[in-house]
């Protein structure tokens, strides 16, 4: 759907999104660089459970919230990605009561192909 | 011109409660409210529904609010049988944190003190540290002790306001809003309301106008001494349920998110947040469950609290205009079971009769010793 302009020539780093890895120019955001790769929902919400994916890009409307580096409940809009940075879609509510679990291991099957 | 049974003066949950009640006793009810930027403690408030504390030296509160503890299943299945709106009423008791044996001591002597002026049943029981672990897993070893009341709980309140409104006007209510009363006149028998741009008659009159009651109170021969004492909130994001009890400075919705709050400032008419108080919100939550720490805080505000001199409620019914009725409370949620139930049979009566003496505002005239 998104497309970077063909004469992009900025350098590149590699972020990991559930287990893919995706190529990104320095200094974009992870929210950009989600939505370029066209990976659908990213989140899934703590009530209803509905798919969301980025909305507002700048920071207000927290449907961008996403899993890095095992840390959940970060806005990818608000975020530059970093080589190596594994992302994961974030499933509903996080959980509080196990803060030593590896959150690496919530799984998705919304990743586009 | 259209009379009705009774006017209530304010839209909040205290006017929407009485207004509840009158309309589930064949009243014709009209509510006038102001607008969007009146302050609102009922947009505000932690939606505790909580007897622990309440009423120390004035038994009569302590046995109101738990008469309206025990009528709130009753209120919150009558909002959901007229509405479907479920307003999340779970009554588990409630937890107060100890960080020191001061607080503790002191705390135990306040319960103590209720319980031998109010009756038995306003029972605590104090927890030791291994006891406040065992059902809070996360807690801290900051927290030496807790006293647990069975009769605490809580609600969305948010859900209380729109299921209280919308039941009010399903029972043929009638809401009018920006209608700012600016007079009141007593016709003996019945009432004439002046707004800013209608007039509308009543044979009686309720004033739950908030912090606007006591502006309107002399109208009708009544003192409503009430002020602002601002409370500021911070609430998380939704995180997975780890909090089954209410405590009384934090707590976890039905949806996830914790809210924190119990800051009191008398600073006026002003309800905007200050860093310095969220400040200390986040740390002594982040001390009593530091997990907490890592969570993130996605809105806060302040909101007014409606206090009377003693904090406890204002009740009365005018001696020189009879049929005017005043209320000043700033437990809306707590006291909305008994507000929908005795209060409003009571003023559905036409009467408060000696039950409410003790509420009455003459208790502040006492002259200071000299």
């Amino acid at each position: 759907m998104f497309q970077r302009p063909l004469e992009d020539s900025r350098e590149t780093v590699t972020i990991v999104f559930e287990g893919i890895p995706i190529s990104v120019p320095v200094g974009e955001t992870v929210a950009n660089a989600l939505i370029i790769a066209n990976v659908g929902p990213t989140r899934t919400t703590p009530v209803s459970g509905a798919p969301r994916s980025a909305y507002c890009l700048m920071g207000v409307c927290f449907e961008c919230l996403v899993v890095i580096d095992g840390k959940p409940d970060q806005q990818s809009c608000m975020v530059i990605v970093r080589e190596g940075m594994t992302i994961h879609c974030q499933q509903g509510a996080t959980d509080v009561t196990d803060v030593t679990t590896d959150v690496t291991d919530v799984t998705t099957s919304e990743v586009a192909s | 011109m259209k009379q009705y049974d009774t006017i209530v003066v304010g839209g909040g949950l205290v006017g929407s409660s009485i207004a509840y009640g009158l309309t589930k006793r064949d009243q014709s009810v009209l509510i006038l409210d102001q607008g969007d930027i009146a302050f609102r403690a009922s947009r505000g408030n932690f939606g505790l529904v909580w007897v622990q504390g309440k009423g120390g030296g004035m038994p009569a509160y302590s046995q109101w609010s738990l008469q309206s503890a025990r009528a709130w299943p009753e209120l919150a299945a009558s909002i959901q049988e007229d509405t479907g709106i479920d307003v999340d009423l779970h009554q588990p008791g409630g937890i107060h944190f100890f960080l020191n044996e001061k607080e503790r001591d002191n705390r135990d002597r306040l319960l103590k003190n209720i319980s031998n002026a109010a009756g038995s049943e306003f029972c605590h029981e104090l927890l030791d540290q291994k006891a406040v672990r065992d059902l809070f897993p996360l807690v801290s070893d900051a927290v030496i002790g807790a006293a647990s009341s069975p009769h605490d709980g809580a609600c969305n309140s948010l859900r209380l306001f729109r299921g209280l409104h919308a039941g009010f006007q399903r029972r043929g209510g009638t809401y009018e809003s920006n209608q700012t009363v600016v007079d009141i006149q007593f016709q003996n028998p019945g009432f004439m309301v002046k707004t800013q741009s209608d007039t509308f008659t009543s044979a009686r009159i309720v004033l739950a106008a908030g912090l606007g009651t006591r502006e309107l109170a002399p109208k009708v021969g009544l003192n409503a001494p009430v002020s602002p004492l601002k409370g500021q909130i911070m609430v998380t994001a939704k995180v997975k349920p780890f909090l089954h009890r209410p405590t009384h400075f934090l707590r976890q919705t039905d949806e996830g998110g914790v809210i924190i709050g119990e800051s009191k400032e008398d600073v006026g008419f002003d309800d905007r947040t200050t860093p310095s108080v969220m400040h200390a919100l986040a740390k002594r939550a982040g001390l009593i469950f530091p997990m907490l720490r890592d969570v993130n805080v996605v809105r806060t505000w302040g909101a007014l609290r409606v206090m009377t001199p003693d904090g406890a409620p204002v009740y009365k019914h005018s001696e020189t205009c009879p049929g005017a009725f005043i209320t000043c409370v700033h437990s809306g949620v707590t006291l909305a079971g008994a507000h929908a139930g005795p209060l409003a049979e009571a003023i559905a009566n036409g009467d408060l009769g000696d039950f409410y003496k003790p509420f009455h505002p003459e208790r502040f005239n006492v002259p200071k010793a000299a």
